[in-house]
């Protein structure tokens, strides 16, 4: 891990404040798509340092908080009443849905996993022959190679009892629907470093050309989000709206050809419901006709009505950037991650988490409702 | 770390070989109280743990204790029950002296209660109980009373173990959350983390370049060498266990009414336990710990503290993270790396590793 300390280096951290200080002339609207960022930028200290003109809001890449209540509900539903073997990342597992969350299930006995991988899944699988086993495939694009991965792997085992609830979702259509909508305040991208990993630079190109914002695949120590950031900056201020890649020590171009391979060989794009921002078109993977016995929402057939979200969360306008945590009269009172109204107050890589755990202003708030 | 901690399990082993049995696996007769019962203690467990209290066989021990006494229980539960670096026998044993050691108690005796779920391997077991013996012996406490209980499968999980532990004030001792003052300085005793990540590698089959071993040890070592010479000039002890280092540190600030800063830069933590933390997106500051204790110390003998700390076994890697200071009361507040500043909180539940 020692190659991580140059970009946690205070010193040049320092430089690149200076130079954003010194660029800046007048107040910007950045946006990191990415949650992982968002944390970094908290955790770091980093928003305190940022001179006032540059306003950070938080976007939607955060793939918990924006995977549908109606998929938790079907989640939960299939670990309580079918007997699957439900296996998810973990930080879903706190995520309200509209009854209850994958954890709250868990506690009162149904078989809820918690793994690092969904290959570990399919091995669950074919430990259990005598039971069914569900992974909640949940993602962006970096995850979606290992998610496709697995069923590929399941088909080649030849499991009957293996099936993935599909939740993936994209960053370019995103972007896109922010950049549509007429109330969107941002002016820069830091587009999320480990998607492009995966999926190169290409698709940002248009977004870039058609809507004239300069977007910058950016990394996630400290160390990238402030170059990131410098970079947008300085375009904003000549006026300038181009891809610029960060993060080149990661991030190829052309991306990763063999990743993306498997990832269409087992998935379509689709339309995709955005928790908190309505559907957004050809936004999502969803499984394709030739591994459809692998889809968990065709095998079991569940059918669960949509349940209305809580009318008091704003987490919508949050990862549209239009406001921020703070900006929630609930937020640190009625919506605390021990008891929380929307998902990002308990995504590791929720806004309102972030918030909430690294900012001092989280105690003003709580001191005032007392 | 991990030849010595190898060695002595070897050793222990030789010193303390496995009886032959009649049975290999523990039932629920083991629990009963009848004959059983009396086979599974008589066969060497008594024998292993052996003292002058535990000879009597009385239902209770009969103590004689002189001056303001400390005592302290605490349960082991964890999964798994062996994992690099020790088995629960040893934590049950650490622990427990490890809270008397924080009440600047010296440890003197243990109780000692098994609730075993049937199915557990009597192998399995004369290890724990093993290393029960050991831990005990380093720490120089006496286990005086005990109990052992057997549940049906599924009712627990391989074994459980509460111990609890009496101890005699250091004479020396002044420790008191009242004593804790703008200026203090706050020192770690050594790398935090470490046995978190320990029994999360084994939990989630994670594996590194050479294992990394839980550090459980008994402190009051440690505790008692600095009790001896500097006394009241140590305000506060805490060993940050479960919920980790930071919210130990906010619980702290809210009890004293007083802020606390910390330096990231300053927190001794291992190479190997930092990159497992990065990999499975850990923030050490809520990982577990065991084998190591927070002092709040006057700001004069801060730097004599850690010199002494480092002089010692178990001290090696002590260090002053931070102080208590007057602005921003009841909260935790961190310079990180590259000096920003952010809140440190209380952790809410458990952390659950994320997906990307």
């Amino acid at each position: 891990m020692k190659y991580l300390s140059e970009y946690r280096d205070p010193e040049l951290a320092q430089r690149y404040l200076r130079e954003i200080e010194k660029t800046v002339t007048r107040p910007w609207t950045i946006m990191e798509v990415c949650g992982g960022q968002t944390h970094s930028l908290v955790k770091n200290g980093i928003l305190n340092l940022l001179p006032p003109e540059v306003n950070m809001v938080h976007g939607p890449g955060c793939p918990v908080c924006v995977t549908p209540l109606n998929l938790i509900d079907k989640a939960v539903y299939l670990a309580e009443e079918k007997d699957v073997i439900l296996c998810s990342y973990g930080d879903m597992l706190r995520v309200p849905g509209s009854e209850k969350s994958l954890l709250e299930a868990k506690a009162n006995g149904a078989d809820i996993r918690i793994l690092y991988s969904p290959l570990e899944a399919v091995k669950i699988a074919q430990e259990n022959p005598d039971r069914e086993v569900v992974f909640f495939a949940v993602g962006f694009e970096t995850t979606a190679p290992a998610n496709a991965l697995s069923v590929v792997h399941a088909q080649r085992l030849g499991l009957d009892n293996y099936a993935i609830l599909a939740s993936h979702v994209l960053v370019p259509p995103a972007i896109e629907a922010l950049l549509s909508d007429e109330e969107c305040l941002v002016e820069g991208f830091l587009a999320a470093g480990h998607v492009c990993t995966i999926m190169g630079l290409e698709e940002y190109f248009p977004l870039v050309d058609r809507f004239g914002v300069p977007i910058v695949v950016t990394g996630f120590e400290p160390v990238d989000i402030l170059q990131g950031i410098l970079m947008v900056v300085q375009q904003l201020e000549r006026g300038e709206a181009k891809l610029e890649n960060q993060y080149a020590r990661m991030v190829r171009e052309g991306g990763n050809p063999k990743a993306r391979e498997t990832i269409y060989e087992v998935f379509d794009i689709t339309d995709r419901m955005w928790r908190g921002m309505d559907v957004i078109p050809q936004s999502g993977y969803g499984v394709c006709q030739a591994y459809q016995k692998f889809d968990a929402q065709r095998k079991f057939s569940v059918d669960i009505p949509e349940a209305p979200e809580n009318a008091s969360c704003i987490a919508g306008d949050i990862m549209k950037g239009l406001k921020k945590p703070f900006h929630c009269p609930n937020f640190g009172t009625h919506c605390k991650p021990e008891n929380p109204l929307g998902a990002p107050m308990v995504s590791s890589e929720g806004a309102c988490a972030a918030y909430y755990h690294f900012s001092d202003r989280i105690h003003q708030i709580e001191k005032q409702s007392a | 770390m991990s030849t010595s901690k190898n060695a002595k399990k070897i050793e222990w082993q030789l010193q303390c070989p496995m009886p032959k049995l009649d049975f290999e696996v523990i039932t629920l007769g083991h629990g009963s109280g009848g004959l059983l019962t009396h086979r599974l203690l008589e066969s060497g467990v008594f024998e292993l743990l052996k003292n002058e209290q535990l000879d009597r066989r009385h239902d209770g021990a009969l103590l004689h204790l002189q001056g303001p006494t400390a005592f302290t229980t605490d349960s082991f539960v964890i999964s798994p029950i062996f994992f690099p670096g020790g088995n629960i026998g040893e934590l049950a044993v650490n622990g427990t002296v490890n809270d008397l050691a924080m009440c600047g108690a010296i440890p003197r005796f243990l109780s000692l209660s098994f609730i075993i779920e049937e199915g557990l391997r009597m192998e399995e077991f004369w290890d724990i109980v093993v290393a029960i013996k050991f831990a005990a012996e380093a720490a120089g406490v006496k286990i005086v009373t005990g109990d052992t209980k057997v549940v049906e499968r599924g009712k627990g999980d391989k074994i459980f173990v509460n111990t609890t532990g009496i101890g005699t004030l250091h004479p020396r001792a002044k420790i008191d959350l009242g004593r804790v003052g703008v200026g203090d300085k706050i020192i770690v005793s050594g790398n935090v983390a470490t046995h978190g990540i320990a029994i999360m590698s084994v939990r989630e089959g994670l594996e590194f370049e050479t294992t990394i071993e839980s550090d459980t040890q008994p402190l009051h070592h440690l505790v008692t060498a600095l009790l001896d010479r500097f006394g009241p000039d140590v305000h506060l002890l805490r060993d940050p266990t479960r919920g980790g280092l930071g919210t130990v540190l906010t619980e702290i600030a809210r009890e004293v009414g007083q802020g606390i800063e910390l330096h990231q830069r300053d927190l001794p933590i291992d190479e190997q336990v930092r990159g497992a933390c990065e990999i499975l997106g850990l923030d050490p500051l809520y990982v577990a710990n065991e084998g190591i204790f927070i002092g709040i110390v006057a700001e004069g003998v801060a730097e004599e503290v850690v010199a002494e700390l480092r002089g010692l076994p178990g001290g090696a890697e002590a260090a002053i993270i931070g102080e208590v200071v007057a602005a921003h009361p009841r909260q935790v507040i961190l310079t990180s790396a590259i000096g920003g500043k952010r809140v440190v909180n209380m952790l809410v539940g458990e952390q659950l590793p994320r997906i990307c």
